[in-house]
């Protein structure tokens, strides 16, 4: 590729002879990785820009980004502290989350008779849409955002419960069948055998549900309105469409979305970091 | 004890009268009565369907005999185990693959309650039994399926068990890592005194290692001939080149083909 060879970057370290073509190869892959769809986003952004200036579209209707991004600096420290709002309750539900799903999720798989009795409710909480009963939970709960949360924890929690109970159960029966050869007790095959087993499960799921909390958060706030002080980005993206603020809403929604890819980056590096070494979903395949 | 003459010690396994019947209704194992003495290598040898990995699995306790008394060491089956005195190897090398060569091999003694600096030795040394000492801080994926089954030997050899159970454990396997396993297998039985029970549908290896052989057949599942093999102790790799090799491997087979009037003959 000729943008490579004319990036600084390879230029800086003298390549030695004698280096190994592979690595090399690699290095370079790496960079494309990052190169080529940072490229490819500014030059949606600025096709963006000249098409808004070109036509002279008016920025109640469209915003051009560098506008978006003024909006942003100058509402930054409201929108921040919106964001901290948002932030604060995706973190917290989808903490939740992972407790009430991986505690009932090991009891399901520990019991099938709990399973059965208390499976369709899981069902039930999973299939009604959560802007159906937000309305009823906030109307139910004082205070607004323990009911927001308990929206964001509702959608998030489904994923963890089902992927940790099939984890649990997806161990090895001959590793199972060694366990008991060895006299190994309870606690010990839950320890060394069935959490371990169940961790690539629960890290999809926990990619899956990162993403479904924030969604969670933000529908739910949707459904709230701005009845609260302490507000999120989903109520000053409302604010804003109200006020035919156009360009604060896009900033807003880029909040948000950066937040969203932040969620699935920390998400991602996680399940890399506690998988890579063995399991074959982040195991990287030499040439 | 009547007819033993060899070094071998006192009966270790007993099985009398043994019937197993699934939830199916299939008869796995119809009345097998067998005893095996200290230091024997017994293979169970039969085409699938009779019932020889349902007898180890018993023997182990993983399984209950539906009726019939099955002794290990004077206790029940299972009761052994848990003191580390039998172990078991599976056909499959049953890795956990988020663990390392050296923690796989560490498992049957952490769940003893040893800690990792006191099994450390235990360790090492059935690795290096194994020729395996450099691959401790290897992952299972890293590893041939040879290697990786002699990672299943190693932690079957840790506890320094009695009797060694093992179900098919090398029919995975190519023919010539196959032929080198055995012989480490024939290594360590004689080494370690060990009693082994090895289960095959091979004529040919169960001809190699054991010193007895118990052939058997299915529909039902049952015993239909004991052979005492002479001379295991003394064999290396040119005896599968001797005419006495040979000619043992004939006799067990015809005894399996006698068996088999209405099972096609594939292995």
């Amino acid at each position: 590729m000729s943008t490579s060879t004319t990036d600084p970057v390879t230029m800086a370290p003298q390549a030695a002879p004698s280096e190994d073509p592979a690595l090399r190869a690699a290095r370079r892959e790496r960079r494309m990785r990052i190169l080529m769809p940072s490229l490819a986003l500014l030059a949606a952004l600025g096709l963006w820009e000249f098409l808004v200036r070109y036509n002279e579209i008016p920025h109640y209707l469209i915003p051009a980004p560098s506008l978006i991004l003024e909006t942003l600096w100058k509402d930054g420290p409201s929108l921040l502290s919106s964001a901290w709002f948002t932030v604060k309750l995706t973190l917290l539900s989808l903490g939740l989350a992972i407790i009430g799903g991986v505690a009932l999720g090991m009891v399901f798989a520990l019991s099938r008779t709990i399973e059965m009795s208390l499976f369709p409710f899981a069902v039930i909480l999973q299939v009604t849409p959560v802007v159906a009963i937000a309305p009823l939970i906030l109307i139910y709960v004082d205070s607004t955002f323990a009911a927001l949360l308990i929206c964001a924890w509702i959608v998030a929690f489904f994923p963890i419960l089902s992927n940790t109970a099939i984890g649990m159960r997806s161990a090895d029966h001959n590793l199972r069948d060694l366990f008991s050869l060895y006299g190994a007790t309870k606690w010990q095959r839950l320890r060394y055998l069935l959490i371990p087993s169940a961790l690539p499960y629960f890290m999809a799921a926990l990619k899956i549900a990162g993403g479904l909390a924030l969604i969670g958060a933000v529908v739910a706030e949707f459904v709230a309105g701005t009845a609260g002080q302490n507000t999120g980005l989903a109520s000053r993206i409302l604010e804003s469409s109200f006020r035919n603020e156009i360009p604060r809403m896009f900033a807003a929604l880029l909040l948000v979305s950066m937040l969203g890819i932040l969620i699935f980056l920390a998400t991602s590096w996680l399940s890399r970091a506690v998988l890579s070494h063995w399991h074959e979903s982040e195991i990287k395949r030499q040439g | 004890m009547p007819l033993d003459t060899s070094a071998q010690g006192a009966a270790q396994i007993e099985m009398s009268h043994v019937f197993k019947r699934f939830d199916n209704g299939t008869l796995a194992l119809q009345d097998m009565d067998l005893t095996i003495r200290q230091g024997e290598f017994v293979s169970l040898l039969g085409p699938s369907g009779c019932g020889k990995s349902t007898a180890l699995r018993m023997i182990s306790g993983l399984l209950a005999p539906s009726s019939g008394q099955i002794t290990v060491n004077g206790h029940a089956p299972g009761k052994g185990v848990q003191g580390g005195d039998v172990s078991f190897v599976f056909q499959e090398p049953t890795l956990m693959p988020w663990a390392t060569v050296f923690d796989n091999v560490y498992l049957p003694l952490k769940l003893r309650g040893l800690s990792r600096r006191q099994a450390e030795a235990q360790v090492t040394e059935a690795l290096e039994m194994v020729g395996l000492a450099k691959f401790g801080g290897s992952y299972p994926r890293e590893l041939s399926g040879g290697m990786k089954m002699r990672v299943s030997i190693a932690r079957a050899m840790v506890t320094k068990p009695k009797l060694l159970l093992m179900d098919e454990p090398f029919a995975a396997l190519d023919e010539m890592t196959r032929f080198k396993l055995n012989n480490d297998v024939l290594n360590l039985w004689r080494r370690n005194g060990l009693t082994v029970i090895f289960v095959t549908h091979s004529v040919f290896e169960s001809v190699y290692l054991s010193s007895r052989v118990v052939v058997m057949a299915p529909r039902p599942g049952r015993v239909v001939h004991d052979m005492a093999l002479p001379d295991a102790a003394r064999r290396d790799a040119h005896y599968r080149t001797t005419p006495e090799y040979a000619e043992t491997c004939r006799l067990v087979s015809d005894a399996l083909e006698g068996t088999m009037d209405d099972v096609d003959l594939n292995h």
